[in-house]
C-alpha cells in the first residue's frame, strides 16, 4: 500500500559532538547542513528553502544563509523553542505542496554547555509575562517539576512510575556510542538521586549537551529520484498552549491539540505507530505527552510507562531508541529535530541493531518547546517508510 | 525562615503594569478585570484576553488563595518554594510560598498574601500558610 506524502524526509543527520569546544554555533550549523545533504545525495546549491529557530546566530535566517552560501526562495524562521524544528517540518511540506520551493533545510545548533542550568530564562524585559514571572525565580526544571506535582496529585502518578521512562532511555542509550549517559539505570538510581525540584531527580532531566542536527525535506518527485531511503512525512500538527489568563490546567500539554491534528492528516491513530519518539527534558514530559497523544487514557500514563513498557524489543512501544534527551543528546536544549532524526533511522532500518523496531513502517515524533508548566509550542509528526 | 532566604530578582516593569507594582508598595494585590465580559485575568493587561476588550480595570483582590500546585527548588544555595496558587477571584498566579518550612507545603492548603521586597526595592506579592 502507498500512503499519499505532501514531502519526504530525504536526509538526516545527527553531530556527533556533545561538547563543541572548538566549534562555533554557526559552524555547528553548516556542519548539520552538509551532514544533511549528503545523506540525502544533495548539494547546498539544490536548496531553495531554509528553516531555523532562535538557536540559529543573527538575524532570522538571514545569517546562516550568507554563512552557507545558499540561494533561497523561502524561508520560515518559526521560534517555539526545542517544538521549532517539527514545525518547520510541518511548513517546509506545506511550501513544497504550494511550489514555494522543492528542497528545503532545517538546521539547529548550539553550544549550552558555557550557560548554566540553573539560570532563570529571560526573554527581554519587555515580555509581558516577564514581571509575574522572574521574581519567583522560576527554572526549567521548577517549571516542569510543577505540572509533575499537580499530575501526582491529580492522579496519583509515582516517582517509580516517573523514573521507568529514565530507566527505558538509558536501556537504549548503552547502544549509542555518542551518548552523553550510556550507562545503564534502575528505578531504584533515579529514587536515590538527588532531589532538584520536587518531585524531580537529578536522573529525571535530561542531559546538556552541544551539538545539532538538521534535516532535508523533498518533494515527492525529487525524493524518487533520490532512491528508495525517503521517509513519508504523512500528517503534522501544531498547537500553542498557555496559562489562559491565569484560569490554568497544568495537567495537559499542548500535545492534546497537535497530536490529534497529525494523526487525523495522516489517516493513522497511537495504536498503529511502531515506535514513538517522544521530546524528554524531563521524564514528565514524556508521560503526559503520550497521554495527550493518545497512548493511553488520561491519568494512566504513569502506569503505561511502568514495568519497561518503552523498552524496545520489551515493551509495547519502543520510545527514544538513541537514548533521548534524557540520555543522549539536547543540543542547545531543544529536543524536536534529534526526536524526527531517530525516527528517520528507525524507518530506514538505521537503527542501533539493538534497538532497531523490527519492520518499522510507521512513527510518530514529537517536540515540545517552551516549559509545560506556563507556555509552550507543541509538535507532532507521523512519518512512514518510503512504502509505507 | 526569613534569615536564609534568597533574593528576589526585581521585576522587569512596564508602563502598563506600573500600576500593579505601586499597588503592591501600597500593600496591596492589584487584579485586572474586564468591564464588558466580567472575567478577571491574570497578569494584568490592558486587553481581555477573554474577549479582547479594551475596558479592563484595576481592583484589589482578597488576599486569599490556595496552592494549585509548587515545587520546592533544592540545589541551590538558599532553598525556595515556587508555586501556583489559585485565588479566591479565580485566576491563578505563580509566586512564592514563604514563612514556612517547605518539607510541609502541600498542594490544597489555605494561603494568605504577604510581601517580600525584591532587589531594586519592590514590593513582591507571595503567600504564607494560614495558620489555625
Amino acid at each position: 500500500m502507498s500512503r499519499p506524502s505532501k514531502a519526504y524526509i530525504a536526509g538526516a543527520y545527527e553531530h556527533p559532538t556533545r561538547h563543541a569546544v572548538d566549534i562555533s554555533v554557526a559552524q555547528l550549523h553548516a556542519d548539520v547542513a552538509k551532514g544533511a545533504l549528503a545523506d540525502a545525495g544533495l548539494t547546498k546549491d539544490d536548496v531553495d528553502g531554509y528553516f531555523c529557530a532562535g538557536d540559529a546566530p543573527g538575524l532570522g535566517g538571514l545569517s546562516m544563509a550568507e554563512y552557507m552560501g545558499l540561494k533561497l526562495r523561502y524561508t520560515d524562521t518559526t521560534e517555539t523553542g526545542g517544538s521549532s524544528y517539527v514545525i518547520h517540518l510541518g511548513h517546509a511540506a506545506e511550501a513544497i505542496a504550494a511550489g514555494k520551493c522543492s528542497v528545503a533545510l532545517i538546521t539547529l545548533a548550539g553550544r549550552p554547555k558555557m550557560a548554566s542550568a540553573g539560570a532563570t530564562r529571560n526573554y527581554g524585559d519587555d515580555t509581558p509575562d516577564g514581571g509575574f514571572e522572574v521574581p519567583f525565580s522560576p527554572t526549567i526544571v521548577n517549571n516542569y517539576a510543577m505540572a509533575a506535582m499537580r499530575h501526582c496529585h491529580e492522579f496519583g502518578t509515582t516517582s517509580e512510575q516517573l523514573a521507568w521512562v529514565k530507566v527505558a532511555a538509558s536501556q537504549h542509550a548503552q547502544h549509542n556510542k555518542h551518548a552523553v549517559r550510556q550507562e545503564v539505570v534502575t528505578v531504584e538510581d533515579v529514587l536515590h538521586s538527588p532531589m532538584i525540584a520536587d518531585p524531580l531527580h537529578r536522573l529525571d532531566c535530561c542531559v546538556i549537551s552541544d551539538g545539532g542536527g538538521a534535516l532535508v525535506v523533498v518533494s515527492p518527485e525529487i525524493a524518487k529520484s533520490l532512491g528508495d531511503r525517503g521517509v513519508k512525512l504523512l500528517g503534522q500538527g501544531e498547537a500553542v498552549k498557555h496559562l489562559n489568563g491565569g484560569k490554568i490546567d497544568l495537567t495537559y500539554t499542548g500535545a492534546v491539540f497537535s497530536g490529534p491534528k497529525a494523526f487525523e492528516e495522516a489517516n493513522l491513530t497511537p495504536a498503529d505507530m511502531d515506535c514513538a519518539m517522544i521530546y524528554d527534558s524531563f521524564t514528565i514530559t514524556v508521560l503526559m505527552t503520550l497521554e495527550d497523544l493518545g497512548f493511553c487514557e488520561k491519568g494512566q500514563g504513569g502506569r503505561f510507562v511502568a514495568d519497561g513498557n518503552l523498552i524496545s524489543g520489551v515493551g509495547k512501544l519502543p520510545f527514544n531508541t538513541d537514548g533521548g534527551g534524557l540520555c543522549n543528546n539536547h543540543p542547545t536544549n531543544r529536543g524536536g529535530m534529534t526526536k524526527v532524526i531517530e525516527a528517520v533511522r528507525q524507518l530506514r532500518g538505521e537503527a542501533h541493531p539493538k534497538v532497531q523496531v523490527p519492520d518499522c513502517t510507521l512513527a510518530l515524533a514529537h517536540g515540545t518547546g517552551g516549559q509545560i508548566g506556563t507556555r509552550m509550542g507543541s509538535a507532532t509528526v507521523i512519518l512512514g517508510r518510503n512504502d509505507a | 525562615m526569613s534569615q536564609s532566604e534568597r533574593s528576589y530578582p526585581q521585576p522587569p516593569v512596564t508602563v502598563e503594569t506600573q500600576p500593579f507594582w505601586d499597588g503592591a508598595a501600597a500593600g496591596k494585590l492589584l487584579l485586572k478585570r474586564c468591564r464588558d465580559c466580567g472575567e478577571t485575568h491574570y497578569y494584568p493587561r490592558a486587553l481581555c484576553p477573554f474577549c479582547f476588550s479594551g475596558e479592563t480595570e484595576w481592583y484589589e483582590a482578597s488576599g486569599q488563595g490556595r496552592i494549585y500546585t509548587y515545587s520546592v527548588m533544592r540545589r541551590v544555595p538558599a532553598p525556595y518554594v515556587i508555586a501556583f496558587v489559585t485565588l479566591a477571584e479565580g485566576v491563578s498566579m505563580m509566586t512564592n510560598i514563604v514563612d514556612c518550612d517547605p518539607d510541609t507545603v502541600a498542594i490544597g492548603q489555605d494561603v494568605q498574601l504577604t510581601f517580600r521586597e525584591t532587589e531594586g526595592g519592590y514590593a513582591l506579592p507571595v503567600f504564607a500558610p494560614v495558620t489555625a
